[in-house]
């Protein structure tokens, strides 16, 4: 984990961070619903999300597939079509309002002040343009200088992010390159800008163990001489544990627990998070961890769940009185650690559950080495 | 690239060789006597078989075939003189036969109606790119709105009706009716740019709007997937403006596919379209092979059927060529 100061989701902004409003954090996304009207009905993919990102920190946002990741993202760049989308909420980049804002405007914003790394490189890139010049354009649109000058920007940048002989393969095709180069020339196309927030959505899905190292390394490395914010979506637990500063965990659209990645990791508290972590093989390094796998499939967005939208797949609504699960949307609610932590559950106890009934299923040797420390370990992590 | 070329040049020269070769084997050993035909035209239909057998002898349609084709295709290189019914008449090179009907050479009448042709066909092919490119790609970019379903539903319905009864109405409305397009036909351009021009652009709207439908369908449904496409996503997120989006990114890759239905249509427009030649007195090939048919100028139909194996294999060649300009993922070796 970096060690950045200010990384609590109420921290205090960075001087550095020009043009923003006193106490006004880089990125604030207030109650943010995001909905496309199709031929099946109305598509709730985000509703009622809120979070808040610092100059030079990172959030790592998780959840399975279709929870809402990459569309509450983008919609931060202010990529949703207007005509086919629903959008309500807030989300004020830098001080200025994205939701509404005028298409020109977004463009003068998109690329310059927030970038974005999507997930599949070969697919992201055009296959009909070279590399250099995919680059050159990225800089040229924010740019007023010639494309000799935009060009050496490309290749500056290649280099920068560690492509061998760049001025040679500025003028290649992205099917040139292996999938970890080419993520790296996209990294370099969202950085040619020098952006204040980096949008990574699943950057390392699609490439080797080895390579996701590399290239996780990398966006660290540049986050610190660029000092950017980041955004990193994820299914992958083990990368929110080495790049986040801040965990919000998405389900069905909506955020079901938020704060520091510290926390999340070591005291998760709804249960939709346990299993994630359940379902991750190396959160603990002991041989014994089981990998658990959430029972069940992710609800439609179409027709969400009533109540609380993880009830039909979690395994303790029996501890909740009544049937509150099924009947009432648990609110977002500290946790029992206090401070910046919050989820979204009814259990009353959740640590107690945690820490008796999950934690010895999935890591029995770091439960045990815990059940003695635990009161010690979150008077030091609260804040 | 260079190499590339010349290797498909080569195949192509075999390509239109073994043509050749079928179109002489059927003038040959098709369902008639080849001197027939001849024989008919210079009697006015009182052939006698008497005549006929001296036809026969003098064009050689009583020796074997391959010498004939031999000869034939010397002909086609160094030219030759040609026997035609009981007159030699002087063919030089590229001998494609001589005319039964005007006793012409066949490639000197070609010279005169290949350009006819290939200004329809250029002309043409232009206003069907531009026109139905362009409204594909307005209706992709506005798709699922009123402007995309009149849009494709007027093309739909524009394409459901036969060519020759659209170019038929216009012709009447514009030329006869209303008395615009008054020099409606063909006049080499090398004589007159400006009358060549009026005499073509009736047709070549016709022709262009009508064509136009199905490119517009086809590039509507390229332009829709191309938009979708992941590096569009990329492109937007760059700051790009929407025109550099749609106009740069997103068409350079929904060409490719729609280059590939030009290059068969421009071949068949090279092969001369029947209708539009008749209804708008164009003196082009396909006037020119249908007129043959009908009274079994054979040497006119087989130089007909070469043409548009030539068209075939050039526009083949040219699709190629183009698609490793649009795409560098195609290799051209
Ligand atoms: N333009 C759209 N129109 C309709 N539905 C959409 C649109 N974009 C996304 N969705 C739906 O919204 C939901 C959330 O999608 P999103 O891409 O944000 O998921 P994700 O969390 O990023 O998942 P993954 O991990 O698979 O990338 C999905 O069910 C998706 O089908
Ligand atoms: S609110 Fe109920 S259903 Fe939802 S996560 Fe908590 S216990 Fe499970
Ligand atoms: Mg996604």
């Amino acid at each position: 984990m970096t060690t950045t100061a200010s990384t609590t989701p109420a921290g205090t902004p960075e001087p550095s961070a020009e043009g923003l409003g006193a106490g006004e954090p880089l990125l604030a996304v207030e109650d943010l619903t995001v909905r496309f009207p199709t031929y099946d009905g109305l598509v709730q993919a985000v509703t009622g999300l809120s979070y808040r990102l610092e100059q030079g920190s990172t959030l790592g946002i998780v959840g399975e597939s279709g929870s809402g990741k990459s569309v509450s993202s983008m919609a931060v760049l202010g990529l949703h079509d207007a005509k086919r989308t629903q959008m309500s909420g807030s989300i004020r980049l830098a001080g200025k309002e994205i939701v509404g804002m005028s298409e020109s405007r977004l463009m003068r914003i998109r690329g310059k002040e927030a970038a974005m790394i999507f997930q599949d490189p070969l697919s992201a890139l055009h296959p009909f343009f070279t590399v250099g010049k995919q680059l050159a354009e990225a800089y040229l649109v924010h740019n007023h200088v010639s494309r000799k000058v935009a060009r050496k920007r490309a290749v500056e940048m290649l280099d920068r992010v560690g492509i061998p002989q760049a001025k040679n393969r500025v003028d290649d095709y992205p099917h040139q390159f292996s999938g970890g180069m080419r993520q790296r020339v996209m990294i370099a196309m969202a950085l040619i800008n020098d952006p204040r927030l980096l949008i990574a959505d699943e950057p390392t899905t699609a490439l080797d163990v080895t390579v996701q190292a590399q290239i996780l390394d990398l966006l660290q490395e540049l986050q610190r001489d660029f000092n950017s914010a980041i955004v990193i979506i994820t299914h992958d637990l083990g990368v929110v544990a080495e790049m986040a500063d801040d965990v919000l965990v998405m389900y069905a659209g909506r955020c079901v627990e938020y704060g520091p990645c510290k926390e999340i990791l070591t005291h998760p508290e709804m249960p939709y998070t346990w299993g994630l972590l359940s379902s991750v093989p190396d959160i603990s390094a002991a041989a014994d961890a089981r990998l658990i796998p959430i029972r069940g499939n992710p609800p439609s967005l179409l027709n969400p769940p009533t109540g609380c939208p993880f009830h039909p797949r979690c395994d303790h609504t029996d501890k909740v009185p009544g049937d509150l699960c099924a009947t009432q949307l648990p609110e977002l609610s500290a946790a029992s650690t206090g401070g910046v932590h919050i989820k979204r559950c009814h259990l009353a106890n959740p640590e107690e559950i945690y820490f008796t009934e999950i934690l010895p299923e999935i890591a029995p040797d770091l439960a045990e080495e815990l059940s003695g420390t635990t009161g010690a370990e979150e008077g030091g992590t609260s804040r | 690239m260079f190499a590339y070329i010349v290797k498909r040049l080569i195949s192509g020269a075999v390509v239109v060789v073994l043509i050749s070769m079928g179109v002489f084997a059927l003038f040959w050993f098709g369902p008639r006597n080849p001197a027939l035909p001849l024989c008919n035209i210079d009697t006015s239909n009182r052939c006698r078989p008497a005549i006929l057998q001296a036809y026969e002898h003098n064009m050689g349609f009583d020796d074997s075939v391959v010498h004939q084709y031999g000869l034939w295709a010397k002909g086609v290189v160094v030219g030759r003189s040609m026997a035609l019914g009981t007159e030699s008449h002087k063919c030089p090179a590229p001998c494609l036969g001589i005319d039964y009907r005007t006793k012409l050479p066949v490639w000197k009448e070609l010279t005169t109606k290949f350009p006819a042709t290939l200004s329809l066909a250029l002309g043409a092919s232009l206003m069907y790119l531009v026109l139905g490119v362009g409204v594909g790609v307005l209706a992709a970019r506005r798709r699922g709105t009123w402007i995309d379903k009149s849009l494709v539903t007027g093309s739909l319905l524009l394409s459901s009706i036969p060519f020759y009864l659209v170019a038929l109405l216009a012709s009447l409305w514009f030329t006869i009716s209303l008395g615009l397009f008054p020099s409606t036909g063909y006049h080499p351009i090398t004589h007159n740019p400006a009358k060549w021009f009026a005499g073509l652009i009736l047709p070549w709207l016709v022709l262009g709007i009508w064509g136009s439908t199905s490119y517009t369908r086809f590039s509507r449904g390229s332009m829709v997937e191309s938009l979708g496409e992941d590096y569009i996503r990329t492109a937007k997120a760059k700051g790009l403006p929407a025109r550099k989006v749609v106009f740069k990114h997103a068409l350079r890759a929904a060409m490719v596919p729609v280059v590939t239905i030009f290059g068969l249509d421009f071949a068949t427009l090279l092969a001369g379209t029947i209708f539009a030649e008749r209804i708008f007195g164009i003196e082009g090939i396909g006037k020119w092979g249908l007129d043959a048919v009908t009274v079994k100028n054979l040497p006119v139909v087989s130089t007909t059927v070469l043409v548009a194996s030539v068209a075939v294999v050039a526009s083949n060649l040219l699709v190629d060529l183009i698609y490793s300009v649009l795409d560098p993922r195609v290799r051209l070796t």
